[in-house]
């Protein structure tokens, strides 16, 4: 059998060029999720192709790479993603928040401000806010062209009625540029308010489901809610064990048998520049 | 004091070189040759060739033996490499009726034009596990007299397709030409629209995993969804030529041969006042020797194309979303395992959500209030 | 028909006609309703009332016709309006109230959740607010109120036909199309049922079409009838009078037909 040498980036530029074409269309219009013709990765379905591939569309050597999951630059995911692009396309790759040009994200966005050029590419697992109320694609295709957004309302009214709140944790729900709902991928619901009026772009994959979405720059995203029930953030008594930050969205880690409890800054690198910043 | 754990990348890099140590086994054992596999697991290779979408044989041998035997992940692996390669063409659709034979049979026919031929199948074999080393023990295969060479058949109707015999006498009607060919969409390219069209449907299904299709059409035949019991009109396991016409050439040439089983299953149609009682097919083609999978496929082919108006929730085995959404195991396979990544950050926000909802439970427990 | 110098009707239906190829659904149907009207379409089954009800609601594709309704965005042919203009009417302007509660309800959803949908999706946030109009609704319907969150399988059928009505009528919509409100019910949940929907009548003045085998129903809460027969209208008049006087034969066999006390 032959060798293979792969292109940059492993996709070849038709593919890139598909990829690319369908987000421009998602940047045209700001949360509606656009159908693309996904490729098979060689990294499992559920485990980035998405973003992996909206990621080796737009690399170009002078790119700067910056790979995270839960936060942090070094979990097993975040590792392999890297080194997939290290193997394939030579980039330069960084932990440096600011210093990245792109960012791909598991499930949070830095806690370091984004500046205007940054491009954030997301996993995303289930691109579609109403599939769990709604199953079958037909039909959501529908709610979504004739913005009959009544069910979902219905939801978080009914989690209200039942608990007092909205009982959303992650992957909560918002409305950008006041027309599409959109799923903002499993990040905390901490994270949404990053996403309202952002410098950066931020660009959403769905390999499995084959679909992608965007919020371009200085773009309206707001999370759903009742007046009277408005969105909240998720709060913690304890500050970071490390750095000391009480702004930061917090891991939760338990460190004996006892069930002794320490809390963590998620975003790493954010914890690391705080914690110098602080003198720790 | 605690310190964040670092180190992933190591760890990632430890736990590759383990699964390639594991996958070897102890060096004192030969390794398996690539060689052994494609002509001693061949059915393993068809499965992977079917499931990856790819007909290379060799690829599908060497991601065996990569996979150390998980058919599922070296289905995973053929699908990765079909992704780089470079498509040039399509070809033009491989004649069945000229398939040079190697096995053929039909359930709803006692005899058929051509005869019923047995050819190498495990149906006749009684399943006693063979723990002799005898490689003629009476319970096992018949002797081996090497490759089996396939039937040569004349192709002036001396095999004639029961699909077509049954479309000539009237009983079958002859389809809408859904011939897959120059114009047909490839569901490779593409994402899957719902409802989808038959050829979309059949290519869906070609490389769909097997448990679930074979599941699938069981649940059929057991009454969620058939309300009456098929017939296998024909089933069909041989060579075929692929032909292809490049564009700098201007005319047909063949590229070469493959093995695929068709399988055409009929079921009755009374009728109604406006139209003619006569009979439906269903219709499976795969990769390689997949009879079960061919099968099971034609089954679905038929319950999958009453449900283009009306979704029936009741059986899934009629829906089209159900069935096509779920049978592609690179997806599944994914999706399911990827509950094994990291996710704790979003337990987290659970955790305070709950938390939040217990606090709020507790003090209503204490003052009940109205609401 | 509305002579010069008089209002547009609510609905004008124009020669609507449904064809299932060579099976006729309904056949060149024309009638008109005014504000505050309520007009009952009787037949037996099969007569196509129900198919000429889901043609009007823009539930089913019309075959021929118009059906020109009166609504906020002017005097428009439903069946040659643009979807997304059509869905956004229906969902604000018309009501619906299925044979089946099944289908017209979302079982899984609470009573309050169910007659709120219509709020939301028409863009009110204010929970608390979106709460006191359910419940001003509950009562409306002589549901009792403490059970805004209870789901509606637990209701009974005379329940869920009530609230049906309580979430299609919620949006203040300007006609409501009944098809068969009383079928499959007990007779005293009927009378209950009746008893709430005249007081709705005369308490809003709503424009209603109402789809009914049972002619006392039509009676009760109609001030005109369609007789309808195989697809087509064979009389038509004032309530009382059909029903009191009937001249055509096959509406004569329907009248006879009903068992006095």
């Amino acid at each position: 059998m032959m060798s293979h040498t792969y292109n940059f980036a492993y996709l070849d530029e038709q593919s890139k060029k598909m990829i690319r074409r369908s987000i421009l269309k998602a940047i045209a219009v700001p949360g509606f999720q656009v159908p693309f013709g996904g490729r098979e990765m060689p990294l499992p379905y559920g485990w980035g192709t998405g973003g992996i591939q909206l990621t080796a569309a737009l690399l170009g050597q002078a790119d700067v790479l910056k790979v995270i999951d839960q936060g942090s630059d070094d979990t097993v995911n975040a590792v392999s993603i890297k080194d997939f692009f290290r193997k394939t396309a030579r980039v330069r790759t960084t932990e440096n928040t600011p210093e990245a040009t792109l960012i791909q994200t598991r499930h949070r966005i830095p806690e370091t401000p984004l500046k205007e050029g940054q491009i954030m590419v997301y996993q995303v697992p289930i691109p579609e806010p109403l599939q769990f109320i709604e199953p079958r694609r037909p039909e959501t295709l529908k709610m979504h062209a004739f913005e009959e957004y009544g069910v979902m309302y219905v939801k978080l009214y009914e989690d209200i009625s039942k608990h007092g709140r909205i009982v959303t944790a992650f992957d909560y729900p918002a409305l950008v540029h006041g027309r599409y709902i959109m799923s903002p991928s499993p990040i905390p619901k901490f994270d949404n308010p990053k996403l309202h009026q952002s410098p950066a772009l931020h660009l959403f994959g769905a390999g499995r489901e084959k679909r992608i979405y965007a919020v371009p720059p200085y773009t309206d995203v707001v999370s759903l809610d009742f007046e009277d029930y408005p969105f909240e953030q998720e709060t913690w008594e304890q500050s970071c064990a490390i750095c000391g930050s009480s702004v930061s969205f917090l891991d939760e880690i338990i460190t004996d048998d006892k069930g002794s409890r320490l809390f963590v800054c998620s975003d790493t690198e954010y914890c690391r520049n705080n914690g110098k910043k602080e003198g720790l | 004091m605690y310190v964040a754990v670092k180190g992933g990348e190591t760890a990632v890099n430890n736990s590759r070189e383990l699964v390639a140590k594991t996958r070897r086994g102890p060096e004192t054992i030969p390794e398996i040759t690539p060689e052994q596999i494609e002509n001693q697991l061949g059915l393993a290779v068809d499965r992977v060739m079917a499931e990856g979408a790819l007909y290379d044989r060799k690829a599908a041998v060497r991601a065996i033996r990569q996979s150390q035997g998980d058919l599922v992940e070296a289905g995973f692996l053929v699908r990765a490499f079909r992704t780089t390669l470079k498509r040039f063409g399509n070809s033009k659709p491989v004649n069945t009726e000229k398939m040079k034979v190697l096995r053929r049979i039909s359930g709803a026919f006692k005899d058929i034009p051509g005869g019923q031929i047995l050819g190498p199948t495990y149906d006749y074999t009684h399943r006693l596990i063979d723990f002799e080393d005898e490689p003629d023990h009476p319970q096992s295969l018949p002797e081996d007299q090497g490759t089996i060479e396939p039937m040569v058949t004349e192709y002036e109707a001396s095999m004639p397709r029961v699909l077509d015999l049954l479309i000539q006498q009237g009983l079958m009607n002859p389809g809408s030409g859904e011939l897959i060919g120059e114009k047909t969409e490839d569901l490779t390219r593409q994402p899957l629209k719902l409802p989808a069209k038959r050829n979309i449907r059949l290519q869906a299904l070609a490389r769909g995993d097997e448990g679930f299709l074979l599941g699938s059409a069981y649940s059929l035949q057991r009454g969620f969804g058939l309300d009456r019991h098929p017939f296998l009109g024909e089933l069909r396991v041989g060579y075929v030529e692929v032909m292809v016409t490049p564009p700098e050439l201007g005319f047909e040439i063949k590229v070469g041969e493959i093995k695929v089983t068709e399988c055409f299953m009929i079921s009755r149609n009374n009728g109604t006042r406006q139209s003619l009682p006569g009979f439906e097919n269903g219709y499976g083609l795969v990769f390689g020797q997949n009879e079960r999978k061919a099968m099971s496929i034609s089954l679905l082919d038929r319950s999958l194309q009453n449900s283009e108006k009306d979704d029936d929730g009741k059986y899934p085995a009629r829906s089209q979303e159900f069935i096509l959404s779920h049978s592609d195991n690179v997806e599944s396979s994914g999706f399911v395992q990827h509950l094994k990544l990291p996710h704790y950050v979003d337990f987290q926000s659970e955790l305070v959500s709950i938390r939040n909802l217990r606090k709020k439970y507790r003090k209503n427990r204490k003052n009940p209030e109205n609401r | 028909m509305t002579g010069p110098g008089q209002e547009m009707p609510l609905l004008r239906v124009m020669n609507l006609s449904k064809f299932y190829g060579k099976t006729v659904g309904c056949h060149e149907i024309s009638f008109e309703l005014g504000k505050g009207e309520v007009i009952g379409i009787v037949g037996e089954s099969g007569s196509g009332k129900s198919t000429l009800l889901e043609c009007i609601a823009g539930r089913l594709g019309a075959t021929n016709g118009s059906v020109f309704f009166n609504s906020s965005h002017g005097f428009l042919d439903l069946c040659r309006t643009d979807e997304v203009l059509l869905r956004k009417i229906i969902r604000s302007e018309t009501g619906f109230v299925t044979q089946n509660s099944v289908d017209g309800l979302r079982m899984t959803i609470s009573a309050g959740g169910n007659i709120g949908e219509r709020l939301m999706a028409n863009g009110m946030r204010h929970y608390g607010q979106i709460r006191k109009i359910a419940r001003q609704w509950l009562e409306t319907v002589e549901i009792d109120v403490k059970r805004m969150d209870d789901l509606p399988s637990t209701f009974s059928g005379g329940m869920q036909q009530r609230l049906q009505i309580a979430a299609n009528l919620v949006t203040d919509p300007r006609i409501i199309l009944m098809d068969e409100p009383t079928s499959g019910l007990d007779v005293s949940v009927q009378a209950r049922l009746m008893d709430v929907l005249r007081k709705l009548v005369a308490g809003l003045n709503l424009s209603m079409i109402l789809v009914t085998h049972d002619l006392a129903v039509a009676r009760l809460l109609s001030h005109r009838l369609y007789v309808m027969k195989d697809g087509r209208i064979v009389e038509s008049g004032l309530s009382d009078q059909i029903l009191d006087d009937p001249r055509e034969p096959y509406t004569q066999l329907l009248v006879s037909s009903i068992l006095k006390p």
